[in-house]
Parts: structure tokens; sequence; C-alpha cells
């Protein structure tokens, strides 16, 4: 039976084969703007994996001889009020920033997915349910929610990327739920089904590769927001907690020296912008070479 | 609690302002000047808005205007009643630091939704008859594109108000936001809920106004039960 379905042209497993994704790597390779984005997202991601070998100094050691150093040869970006390279502390800080972005938005769409893709798929009753249930979610100003979260489950990086997913949760279930409400619908499944498709065949290889382009849009803009958010979460004493960097705790305590040393302020800001903006970049180049309206 | 809502309430109406004064004639131009340098100018800054962490921006601005310049105050917040030009000179950093997010926004959909009603049948015709560009942006174009933007703008509402707990700590504002980070740290719970679902419930009654104002700049919105 399952030869059978192969075998018929318009069935195939992937209708978005080699060649699909190689089109579309081609269109999105000729926005050079996006491409520079998701070049300086690559950047910033060795840096942060290798920040062990690319930091000139410790970012947790301490030099009290050396306190709230201006930018010089010897400390490029200054020193905190406890002596700490500012800069080794940028490099590593990297690490809570992208983990904190990516892990939140996986989270988010490993909870969001199947919760969308069964509420599409069956509908009825658990689908009415849960529809409310993301209602209610969407409700709250995404940050107030993030922010009670996290006051719920108390500091940490990990912690303030579980409410950062939960915030995140009903937007990729409400995403998935309308694609697969629109693509049960096709042809191609009501075939599938009268070759005797079970459900589950049915949706993993049917309707979940043909809905996943919104999803991967969507998430990759995200993980823009997820990072100001864990930064705006730390900053406020919520994530990150020291001696670890973060960019946004390093604001947090930046903020009282800002007249003795604006270095302090003033780096990790300009790292998380640059971050956010190469990001948001290349999730508008993603966005734009699916967006059928820009074809 | 209550008494804490008419700061946010003015920080978010200023801020509001701003956003419009500077996403209008942004979005205008970068939509009529497609592709141009202006539009790309445009649509850059606004990709930096949306990147820039706002509570940095604060810190950056107080450093500039307080600490370096002496022209504003760091922080702190004075009644309209009391004095209202010490007022608006303790209100405008915070609300451009919020406006700047929301401008960026407004900007990116405007933009959008001009160029799809620039290339309207009636913008043809308008042009044709030999109306002035600007009449026919203005008055043709503007006021058609205007009406996604709305919804846009009722649907970032939580973030003005996402926002407003970032810049209102930062300044030192006593409103709803800076509650309730405050609230975080006294562990004071019930407030936080309170403060939680006080915010959702504005941004519900906020957005069945806008639903009202739509019938009101577009006679052909209807609103159910009426007539239609």
């Amino acid at each position: 039976m399952s030869l059978a379905v192969e075998a018929l042209p318009g069935l195939r497993r992937r209708p978005a084969g080699r060649r699909g994704i190689q089109h579309l790597a081609r269109r999105f390779a000729h926005n050079r703007l996006a491409l520079g984005g998701l070049i300086l997202f690559v950047l910033i991601l060795l840096t942060a994996l290798l920040a062990a070998w690319i930091a000139p100094a410790s970012p947790i050691k301490t030099d009290f001889g050396a306190y709230l150093q201006p930018p010089g040869p010897r400390h490029l970006m200054g020193t905190d009020e406890l002596g700490r390279d500012v800069l080794s502390r940028i490099i590593f800080g990297a690490r809570a920033s992208l983990e904190a972005g990516m892990i939140s938005v996986g989270l988010g769409i490993a909870a969001g997915l199947p919760l969308g893709i069964v509420a599409g798929f069956y509908r009825g009753r658990l689908d009415d349910v849960l529809m409310r249930l993301t209602d209610a979610m969407l409700s709250f100003p995404q940050l107030i929610l993030a922010l009670a979260v996290a006051a719920v489950l108390g500091p940490g990086l990990a912690k303030a990327m579980i409410a950062i997913a939960v915030v995140l949760m009903p937007v990729f279930m409400r995403i998935m739920r309308a694609q697969v409400l629109t693509e049960r619908e096709r042809e191609y499944v009501d075939a599938a089904r009268a070759m005797g498709a079970a459900d589950r065949r049915i949706i993993w290889r049917h309707l979940l590769p043909n809905s996943l382009a919104p999803i991967v849009v969507q998430g990759s803009l995200n993980v823009a927001g997820a990072i100001i958010t864990e930064a705006t979460l730390s900053f406020l004493g919520l994530g990150t907690q020291p001696p670890t960097p973060s960019w946004g705790s390093m604001l947090n305590a930046a903020q009282q020296y800002l007249t003795q040393a604006p270095w302090m302020s003033f780096w990790p800001g300009v790292a998380i912008a640059v971050t956010v903006f190469a990001v948001n970049v290349a999730g508008d180049g993603l966005r734009e070479i699916w967006d059928p309206r820009t074809r | 609690m209550l008494q804490k809502v008419p700061v946010t309430a003015e920080l978010a109406a200023a801020a509001l302002l701003i956003a419009w004064a500077i996403a209008i004639p942004a979005g205008v131009l970068a939509a009529w000047r497609r592709r141009t340098a202006v539009d790309y100018f445009a649509s850059a800054g606004a990709l930096t808005g949306l990147s820039i962490p706002n509570f940095w921006l604060g810190i950056m601005l107080i450093y500039l205007f307080a600490v370096h310049l002496h022209w504003l105050p760091a922080s702190g917040f004075v009644p309209p009643a009391e004095d209202l030009g010490r007022n608006l000179k303790s209100i405008v950093m915070p609300a451009f630091v919020l406006g700047v997010v929301l401008a960026a926004f407004v900007m990116r959909q405007l933009r959008s939704s001009m160029l799809e009603v620039l290339s309207a049948d009636y913008v043809r015709t308008a042009n044709a008859k030999g109306l002035g560009e600007r009449v026919v942006l203005v008055r043709h174009a503007l006021r058609n594109a205007v009406i996604p933007v709305i919804t846009v703008m009722g649907i970032q509402l939580g973030t003005l108000l996402g926002g407003a707990v970032i810049t209102e700590t930062i300044f030192a504002l006593p409103g709803l936001g800076r509650l309730a980070v405050e609230s975080i740290y006294g562990r004071d719970y019930p407030m936080l809920e309170g403060v939680v679902i006080f915010s959702a419930f504005a941004i519900l009654v906020i957005n069945l106004m806008v639903d009202i104002v739509y019938s009101l700049i577009d006679p052909r919105i209807k609103l159910a039960g009426g007539t239609s």
C-alpha cells in the first residue's frame, strides 16, 4: 500500500525536496542584508562557543587593584566595579543570551507544536478548550506574563528560559493549528486517507512537513524577542545570577556606576542590539522568501 | 494600585504620541519613495529601533541628558497638577524610550499597507485627475492605509505596558510597571497578580475601543448588531 502512495506524483514524502530547499537558499542568499545578518549571527554564535579561547581575561576573576578602569590598551572595554574585564564578560555573556534565545524558543515550539496539531487535526471539544486557553494567555502583555512566571519560579537562567517558553507556547500553538486546519482539507490528505493511511502517518508524513514554514519564520523572529526578554529579566535580577556574566545582569550592575563608569553600561547594550539586529534581519529575510506576497 | 494608573496612562499616551509623530511621516515617505535612500534609511532605522533594548536606551539617555548635559531630571515624577512644566520634563525621556519600539512597529506596518494602497485603482484615478501628490498621499492613501495600522497598535498595547515596566523602573516613575517589579522584589504575589490581571483587562477594554474607532474611521465597517 505504501508503495502505491510513493509512486503517485505529487504525493511524495517531501514536497519541498532538495531542489526546493536549494532554491529557497538561493533566494535567501540573494537578499544581501539577510545574508549579512545570518553571517553576523553565526559569528556571534562562534564567539559564544569559543569564548574560553577568545576572551583576553577571565570573566569572573576579580582584580581590586584595577576596578572601574576606563577603556584602554589593557582593557579594551574597561573594567567593572570588581576589576573584571568588561570585554571578556561581554564575550562570555553571549552564551547566556544565545542560550536563552534559542532554547526558550525551542521549548516554546516543542510545547506548542503538538498541541496545535492535535487541536487542528481532531477539532472538537479539545480544540475549543485549548483555544480558549491560548486566548487567555495571549490577552496578557507578554513581558508582564514572563515577569510573573519568572517571579513565581524564582531567579536563574533556566527558569527565565522556561518563563519565556511559557509565553511563546500559545503563539506557536495558534500558528500550527491554523496551518493544520488548512492543510488537512487538501487533496493530498484525502488521497493519503483513501489509501488507508492512519492518522499518525498523515500527521507525521504529510501535515507536519507542509506546515513547518511559518513556524520557522515566526521562531526565528521570536529568537530576537527572547534575547531581549532574557536580558530584561536579568536586568531586573530575575535571569542569570552573578557571577555568571550576562548582558542583562551586567547592565543591572552598571546602572549604579553610570556617572563614574559609563562604559560599563554602554557595551552590554551594544552587544544586545547587534545580536538582536542580526537575528531580526535574518528572520525578515526568511519571512520574505516564504511569503507568497513578496515573490 | 489604582493611584498608579494615571502615571502609566500618561506615560503610555505620551509614548503613543511620539510613536505616531515618528512613524507616520517615516512610513509614508518610505512607501512613497520606495527603494530609494529614504526608504532604506527609514526601514533600517525601524529595524534598529526594534533591536535596541529599551532599558539600555533609557540608561544611555539618562547619561546623555541628565548626567552629562543636565537638561532633564534623571528620574522621579512630578504630577501634572503640581507643575506641568516639570511634569513634562520628567516624562519626556521615558515616553521617548517607550515610543521608539512602538514607532518601529507602526512604521513597518504603515509602510507595507501604504505600498498596497498606493497601487490601488482609486489612487491611480486620483493621480489621473491631476490632484496634487500631497493630497493623494494624505487624503486618499494614508487614510486607507491607517486602518491595519490601528489593529497593530491594538496588538502592541501589550508591548507598551510591558515596556512601561522597564521604563518606570529605570526612571523611577510611580506607575503600574514599577509596582509590578516592586511586588516581585517584595514577594507580594497577590499584588503582582492584581497588576497582571489589571493589565490584561485594560488591554481588552482598549482593544474594544479600537474596534469602535474603526467604525468611525471607515464607514464600511459595521459593528455586529447594526444593519449591515
